[in-house]
């Protein structure tokens, strides 16, 4: 078997705005549109790997919240709707999605070798974390590739951000030796804003653009601060000033997705594609792709 | 309709084991029998509602209510799904969740009610409303618990919900969905090896109970940051539930409380606590902080700032009530003055009114309430300078009101009034409702008027009269 690869990592946020101001079929509420350049980011990005084969997304999402260890999606097959707790009026979603459970098992097992607390996802009632439905419907609207999610363990809350970063380093060291093992091609996802103030406040018209903007200076400094390491190839530099980043951005970046995401992509010191930056309700959220497939050497 | 009031409160833990594994772990299984108990004695009181207050449903914008009346779904708890799915069909009180909300509103709170379909309701009210309600023979509210709430705006959502209870005559149960130390395993463990996470965690945890089991909680209440950060997970920015239900309770310390049940559930601290409101003889509040009756807006965050406030922050003054308004100062004492406890405080060095020979001259009045300093149909913006909705109607009542009480003080009537100059800092929005109420009152009498537009007043206010009255030899 050929060895397996990651094709490409990404950064890929959640907000249901996105889901919402496009209008999808699966989608109740009905938006005139909004947080367009985001969205063209989507856009940019997927036409940027249309042309990359792979066979699954593997991704991490901090909406699916796990205090106790960390956790896959153990099914095939998941549907339902998907109402987000905090916008519902924006996000109510008919959900119908594939797992890659064969590499769900591998990643596990590997985290469990390396003695992380792991646990497989095996209820059919469960109801998928809306980041994962919003991301994965952003990133890949066909649903047409299986999934492996991954639970967002809390340790930033439980300890700091320092041992969250422990943990997800070692989440990402097993997440890239099973796909590698798998012989798959895998695209990896980090589902999460940067910095992430929200406003309280919605305006009448949730999609009213002249409302929107960061919510201070000091977060787009931030936020540019970190776009900029990834745009130069920088990504230890982003990993060593996690624990500042997320601090003083208050950024969804506790989550360890991008921490976890950046060591799955073994830390990468080749640029990264920014394809798009927006703020929703305030959060400074970014697109970005790593593009392994153009850096990383094949041993096929 | 009799007045309405909370008949009994309830601490209860937020877990699924309670319902899907009680008979997993004897503590489990403590904790069910409370929650039974529980259930038992909100019948038996003939409640005819319950409000939960859950930590597990977090809000950003605002304060959300569930108002769907009969939502139904399956829940299965992110960490704990291998241990079942809970079916529930809840029998919601949508008309009591719009009241709330529109009441929240008139207090100054961001608040909205949600009816979708398919809502997933979170698990500590899951939890809560599958067993303190078996048969859904009572109705029940849920409310969300903001991410960005502290103690005022935490404290207003309770009065609010209070106004909602005494005007519908309402005998109402509050429940807040909660851990006390909310440290969980960060690993698997078997149900028998559960026990509380640390022995610090266990004796904050008695302590908190100590205080419950006093009816102390308006104490615990107080203790709220302390515990906070002491024995709670930093997952938001506050520990808020024991303000909530303090305030619900009227911010006693005399309650009748009894600890149903405490145990471990995966490590973090579950308790049922029942706090009757009937009043045990312990003592009274020792410290007491500000008891907030409207939200003005705390939380720091940069909300969106209307362009035309933008040059003024400086000059528009907070609101008036508590302390954070400008200073309030005893009236001015001079020849002639004519000062009054029925009149608000004036905000500088002046008399509410001085009388020079038969003339009076009042000094300029606006709406604030003598005492408490509310502004009737609410300030017009908030801490921040974010504009409020406001009635300008009731504040020209208002003004109109501290007038007479003031002319009244002076040993004048209304109908000596013979000249007003009215100012107005929105002439377009409000000059309407002002002229309405105008018509009503001072236009019956027949001084003559001015009316101006101004760009702001010290208080957070929309109207003001400066008034002459010409009293008889
Ligand atoms: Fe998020």
């Amino acid at each position: 078997m050929a060895k397996g690869k990651i094709v490409a990592g990404c950064i890929a946020p959640h907000p249901p705005h996105l889901v919402y101001a496009e209008n999808p079929p699966q989608n109740e509420p009905v938006a005139e549109g909004g947080w367009e350049q985001l969205r063209w980011g989507y856009e940019r990005l997927r036409a940027s790997l249309a042309d990359v084969e792979y066979d699954a997304i593997v991704l991490l999402s901090p909406h699916w919240q796990t205090y106790v260890g960390t956790h896959f999606l153990g099914l095939d097959h998941f549907e339902g709707l998907s109402v987000d707790p905090i916008f519902p009026n924006l996000f109510r979603y008919h959900y119908n999605m594939n797992v890659d459970v064969e590499l769900a098992k591998a990643i596990h097992d590997e985290a469990a070798a390396a003695g992380l607390p792991v646990k497989m996802m095996e209820n059919p009632d469960f109801r998928v974390d809306y980041g994962t439905i919003t991301t994965g419907h952003l990133f890949n609207p066909d649903w047409d590739k299986p999934l492996v999610v991954i639970s967002s363990n809390r340790s930033t809350a439980y300890y700091s951000v320092e041992v969250m970063q422990e943990i997800m380093i070692e989440l990402g060291r097993v997440t890239r030796k099973a796909i590698e093992s798998s012989g798959k091609k895998v695209v990896v996802l980090a589902s999460n804003s940067l910095s992430h103030r929200h406003f309280t406040t919605e305006s009448e018209v949730p999609e009213d653009m002249s409302k929107e903007h960061i919510t201070s200076h000091a977060m787009h400094l931030w936020d540019m601060r970190i776009i900029d390491y990834m745009r130069t190839g920088q990504a230890q530099r982003i990993l060593d000033e996690m624990p500042e980043f997320t601090e003083q951005a208050i950024a969804e970046s506790d989550g360890g997705g991008l921490s976890w995401l950046l060591s799955t992509l073994d830390v990468p010191n080749y640029p990264a594609i920014l394809h798009g930056y927006g703020t929703i309700i305030g959060t400074g959220n970014a697109v970005v792709e790593w593009p392994c497939h153009a850096h990383e050497v094949s041993e096929a | 309709m009799s007045d309405g009031e909370v008949v009994a409160s309830f601490v209860v833990p937020v877990h699924p084991h309670t319902v899907l594994a009680p008979d997993q772990n004897p503590g489990w299984r403590r904790l069910r029998d409370a929650f039974d108990g529980a259930a038992q004695t909100i019948r038996d009181l003939e409640a005819d509602l319950i409000i939960v207050y859950s930590t597990t449903w977090p809000s950003i914008i605002g304060h959300q209510i569930q108002s769907d009346p009969n939502p139904e779904w399956v829940m299965v708890d992110h960490d704990f799904h291998d241990l079942g799915s809970i079916h529930y069909s809840f029998n919601i009180d949508a008309e009591f969740a719009h009241a709330w909300d529109d009441a929240n509103r008139n207090r100054g709170l961001q608040s909205r009610c949600v009816n979708y379909k398919g809502f997933p309701i979170d698990v500590g009210s899951v939890v809560a409303l599958t067993l303190l309600n078996p048969d859904n023979a009572i109705p029940a509210v849920i409310v969300s618990s903001n991410m960005y709430a502290n103690r005022s705006e935490t404290t207003v959502l309770a009065k609010s919900c209070l106004d909602v209870i005494k005007a519908q005559g309402r005998r109402a149960v509050a429940v807040t969905a909660m851990s006390l130390s909310n440290r969980m395993f960060t690993d698997f463990i078997e149900p028998n090896d559960d026990k509380i996470h640390s022995l610090k965690d266990d004796e904050w945890n008695r302590k908190i109970l100590e205080f419950l089991e006093q009816g102390r909680l308006e104490d615990v209440g107080q203790l709220s940051r302390t515990i906070h950060q002491q024995i709670r997970v930093q997952k938001v920015v506050a520990f808020k539930p024991m303000w909530w239900l303090s305030a619900m309770n009227g911010n006693r310390n005399d309650l009748t409380g009894r600890v149903l049940a405490y145990e471990a559930i995966h490590g973090a601290g579950g308790a049922v606590v029942h706090l009757d409101p009937a009043a045990s003889g312990a003592g009274d509040k020792e410290y007491d902080e500000d008891d907030v009756e409207y939200f003005h807006g705390e939380r720091g965050v940069l909300d969106t700032v209307d362009e035309s406030d933008e040059g003024q922050q400086h000059e528009v003054e907070p609101p008036v009530e508590h302390g954070s308004g400008p200073e309030l100062w005893e009236p001015t004492d001079a020849e002639g003055s004519v000062n009054t406890n029925a009149a608000p405080k004036p905000v500088g060095a002046y008399p509410h009114a001085r009388r020079v020979g038969n003339m009076l001259f009042l000094s300029g009045v606006g709406p604030r309430q003598p005492g408490t300093n509310a502004i009737p149909g609410g300030p017009i913006h908030d801490e921040e300078g974010n504009p409020l909705a406001y009635d300008i109607k009731a504040q020209t009542h208002a003004v109109v009101d501290n007038v007479k009480r003031i002319v009244e003080e002076a040993g004048a009537t209304m109908d000596q009034i013979v000249d007003v100059t009215t100012f107005l800092v929105d002439m377009k929005r409000d000059f309407q409702g002002y002229n309405e109420v105008w018509a009503e009152t001072l236009g019956k009498v027949g001084p003559t008027r001015t009316t101006l537009a101004i760009d702001a007043l010290p208080t957070p206010i929309a109207v003001e009269m400066k008034v002459i009255v010409h009293m008889p030899e």
